[in-house]
């Protein structure tokens, strides 16, 4: 017989105990052990996950936070390097006008120096002129030339009308000193006379007069009385064309 | 020269014996539970693993697939019962390098034992799953005619399931021992690796042929899933 009925129950029991066995020794530890592995091995890799997200953010933040901190300093630097030029342009101006003002001033400074230049060779030529022609006047008078004065004068004390004659005939008239009549030279006792005589006849009265030498009117006659004065003298003559030149030659200097 | 090691009997009285049968049958089951408490009692859940761990897992984990792969959606329910099947199969018929051991599995008796567990654990398994009523009335499906034939079909296979393994069991044992006295050099070596490689095939065979009948018993009733009519509708 090839089956034993009580060694089929032993080994079905032996196999249900065997079965319990290795359930409690083997599936059950093992399978738990899988388990586990793969529930911590997905927790770590969630984890990982979340760090490698977190990761992200902060990596995209930190980019994000860069690209600003870049844009900044790029407006900073543009708007440095504008106020920058700005400042350049604006101290190039300054410094241009300065020199502009200074370069002015110098060709002011010059042109009142040349002026100034202009105006004194001016004068002193008018000066010299002036001098030159009284000294040669003041050579040239003599007493005959003294006498022809004397002619004129007495000419024109009688072409004298209107109001400086009576201005004069007035000062004569009511002054309680003699007028005076001045010469550069010592006039003779004939023209004395006839100058007297002229006087006489020109304001219808006896005038009294005192005669005086004066060597710095050159040449010529001059009657003064009571702060009225009748005169014909090279001097006098000089003297208003110097005036004149003068006159004349302000403008020139001023411009 | 004897057929089954339920001949060698160390032990009787009246109807109770110790034979060869169970004693190899006992030293197996210490072997394999102290093997799997030791290796399993220090487990590592982190990445570091010992090398025996790593054997465990990956023969539990390929019996797993094993399983799943047949049809049985929670392997973990069955893992036990067929995975100890499998795992007793295998490890009786890798044990018979040892010399002076006979495979319990070459017993008729040992493969009876384990073809009537399948044949009452089909009915448990295929009950748990869908009630008694829808079970039984699988055994006359598609029509009641098929009520005998399906009884005769499920003895048939449970008694080719037990002598399928002894046949092949006690042959490899037989085959080795004619085969010595033949030519005892060199060719016993070719045939018991042959038998090795047998007793993994059957091992296998047996497993996976109780997975099926399992598998067949749980889900016989199982509304088919439906055509999508969603789509033409």
């Amino acid at each position: 017989m090839l089956i034993d009925w009580f060694t089929v129950a032993a080994q079905a029991l032996n196999f249900l105990i065997l079965v319990w066995l290795m359930k409690r020794f083997l599936y059950k530890p093992v399978l738990n052990a899988i388990d586990a592995r793969e529930k911590r091995i997905s927790t770590e890799l969630a984890n990982a996950d979340a760090k490698k997200a977190e990761a992200q953010k902060e990596h995209d933040e930190f980019q994000q936070k860069n690209a600003e901190f870049d844009q900044q300093r790029a407006d900073l630097m543009s708007k440095a390097t504008g106020e920058a030029q700005a400042e350049r342009q604006r101290l190039l101006d300054e410094a241009r006008k300065a020199a502009d003002t200074a370069s002015s001033k110098r060709r002011e400074a010059l042109k009142a120096e040349e002026q100034n230049l202009h105006q004194a060779i001016s004068r002193r030529t008018q000066q010299e002129v002036f001098a030159i022609a009284r000294k040669a006047l003041t050579d040239l008078a003599t007493v005959s030339l003294e006498e022809r004065l004397g002619e004129v004068f007495t000419r024109r004390l009688r072409e004298m009308d209107g109001k400086p004659k009576a201005a004069l005939g007035d000062a004569l008239k009511t002054s309680s000193d003699p007028g005076v009549v001045r010469s550069t030279f010592d006039l003779p006792a004939d023209q004395r006379a006839a100058i007297q005589n002229a006087l006489n006849e020109t304001f219808s009265a006896e005038v009294r007069v005192r005669f005086e030498t004066a060597p710095d009117l050159i040449g010529g006659i001059e009657l003064t009385a009571n702060g009225q004065k009748v005169a014909w003298s090279i001097g006098d003559y000089l003297a208003s064309m110097e005036n004149d030149v003068g006159e004349l030659l302000k403008p020139a200097m001023s411009q | 020269m004897h057929i089954s090691p339920d001949q060698t009997i160390f032990w009787q009285y009246g109807f109770f014996k110790l034979n060869a049968t169970i004693l190899f049958t006992w030293a197996l089951m210490i072997v394999l539970a102290a093997g799997s408490r030791l290796v399993t009692r220090k487990l590592s859940t982190g990445l570091e693993r010992s090398r025996w761990q790593n054997l465990l897992e990956i023969l539990v984990t390929g019996i797993e697939k094993q399983i799943e792969e047949v049809g049985l959606s929670e392997p973990r329910k069955y893992i036990g019962f067929l995975g100890t099947l499998f795992v007793f199969v295998a490890a009786a018929s890798v044990c018979t390098v040892i010399p002076g051991y006979d495979p319990p599995t070459a017993s008729l008796s040992t493969t009876a034992a384990l073809a009537l567990s399948v044949f009452v654990a089909v009915p448990f398994f295929g009950i748990e799953e869908q009630g008694v009523l829808n079970y039984l009335k699988s055994y006359a499906a598609p029509t009641p005619m098929m009520l005998p034939f399906n009884i005769i079909s499920e003895l048939s296979r449970t008694l080719a399931l037990a002598i399928r393994l002894f046949g092949n069991m006690m042959s490899g044992a037989m085959i080795v021992g004619i085969l010595l006295t033949i030519t005892p050099f060199i060719f016993p070596i070719v045939m018991t690796m042959l038998g090795q490689l047998t007793g993994m095939v059957q091992a296998y065979i047996f497993s996976i042929l109780a997975a099926v009948y399992i598998a067949a018993a749980t889900r016989v009733r199982k509304p088919k899933p439906q055509p999508m009519q969603g789509v033409s509708a």
